[in-house]
């Protein structure tokens, strides 16, 4: 006699039988969040502008041309759900990045760079 | 040690750098100067001037009063995603309302009401705000009073679909003002369905109280949609000229495109009836219900107890 339940404030209740509504997932309270990426008229790549909320992938590019290309910043939208990005954690910030800090032959700039060459 | 060089400062490190550095098109402050500049705004050859002036307020009261309607969502949708959302779909039919009414003064200034003295209210704001409901040429569809977000959605799904077949026909128009509306509503409009679309579908295919709640208000919303491809005399007489079109003509255009929509929700073609004028004069005639008198005595009344105002 696993099959009871006090859930609804009416004591511990048998199921059997019964359309209790249980089992079936209640409506999520809010959408899930999404992250915004645009790429500006003059930008060369996605640049993280914000979040939103939206209730599927394809709204959550709609949202986000209304929220964050309302004065013609874009050209090119990315949204990707905030649950699905893998973030480095503040706590980690010494250990990930201090030892890069004077490492200064990793940078290219013992070399000359022709004038042509772009983007550098 | 040589000069490292960051990329703080790069431009392409924001989306929002060089924004406004060329910003001669952007409208700053309401100090608005003439919205026609630089459009040819001869009447072509042939045309009635009266017949391009009312052509024009019809599409042009069709967008002010749906705009009215749908910027009364703002800060009263179910998201702060779909507020800016359905405020930005209001804005673009302002806009358009904008341009059409002062088409309509330009081509015949007969249409524009007569304001007091020393009124610095430009044509287009004596036509939105100065005129009584039996002067407005819109369709029915535009000024019922808001339901539910589901009725949102049919609304501006039935509107925008209907409008966007017109306005794809409208730029070969030979009136150049119209034909460069017609050109910039196309993209509004389009992104304006999309959006109506997947929340059709979306509620559609929902929850059932949401299903429920989408197919009540597309049956109530319905009968109206035959009205929108009624051809006026006036509809008529501006397709004839070359300048308009008949809405007839793009009616299977419309439904293709509303079919589709209906058939990704699942959603069976409505039966209900179309509702009928009044001794068969509909919007278009100037014919409106309560509501209309009603939305316009709120959207009209500050401009009428200040016609000299400065805003």
């Amino acid at each position: 006699m696993s099959n009871l339940s006090a859930e609804g404030g009416h004591g511990a209740v048998p199921l059997e039988g019964v359309p209790t509504g249980q089992g079936v997932p209640a409506p999520e309270p809010e959408w899930p969040l999404y992250e915004v990426f645009v790429r500006g008229k003059r930008g060369l790549n996605h640049v993280h502008v914000g979040s939103l909320h939206a209730a599927d992938d394809r709204m959550a590019l709609l949202h986000a041309r209304d929220v964050y290309t309302r004065r013609n910043e874009g050209v090119s939208i990315w949204v990707v759900r905030a649950d699905a990005i893998t973030a480095s954690s503040p706590d980690e910030k010494d250990p990930m990045f201090a030892p890069s800090g004077d490492k200064v032959y990793r940078h290219p700039t013992f070399y000359d760079i022709p004038d042509n060459v772009p983007h550098m | 040690m040589p000069d490292i060089h960051t990329s703080a400062e790069d431009e392409h490190e924001s989306a929002y750098s060089g924004l406004l550095v060329n910003d001669a098109h952007w409208a700053f402050g309401t100090d608005f100067e003439d919205p026609l500049a630089g459009v040819d705004t001869t009447i072509p050859d042939g045309v009635d001037a009266a017949t391009l002036a009312t052509y024009a307020l019809m599409l042009g009261d069709d967008s002010l009063v749906m705009s009215h309607r749908i910027g009364e969502w703002t800060s009263n949708a179910p998201d702060l995603e779909d507020d800016i959302a359905l405020s930005n779909i209001a804005l673009d039919l302002l806009g358009q309302a904008r341009l059409l009414l002062a088409r309509a003064a330009k081509a015949d200034d007969a249409v524009v009401p007569t304001l007091p003295e020393g009124s610095p209210a430009p044509p287009e704001d004596a036509l939105a705000y100065f005129r009584e409901a039996p002067d407005f040429r819109n369709v029915r569809l535009a000024e019922l009073v808001n339901g539910d977000f589901a009725e949102a959605t049919v609304r501006v799904l039935l509107f925008s679909v209907w409008r966007l077949a017109v306005f794809e026909r409208l730029r070969e128009s030979r009136d150049h003002v119209l034909s460069a509306v017609a050109a910039k509503g196309v993209k509004e409009l389009a992104y304006h369905r999309d959006y109506a679309a997947r929340w059709f579908v979306t509620l559609a295919q929902g929850t059932d109280e949401s299903r429920r709640r989408l197919i009540t208000a597309y049956d109530a919303l319905w009968p109206l949609w035959p009205e929108l491809f009624d051809t006026h005399p006036v509809e008529a007489a501006a397709a004839e000229a070359g300048v308009g079109v008949d809405p007839a003509t793009v009616r299977e255009a419309a439904e293709t495109v509303l079919d589709q929509v209906l058939a990704a929700a699942d959603v069976e073609r409505s039966e209900a009836p179309r509702r009928s004028g009044v001794l068969g004069r509909t919007g278009r005639d100037g014919m409106h219900g309560e509501p209309l008198s009603r939305m316009l005595a709120e959207m009209q009344s500050v401009a009428r107890a200040h016609p000299r105002g400065q805003w």
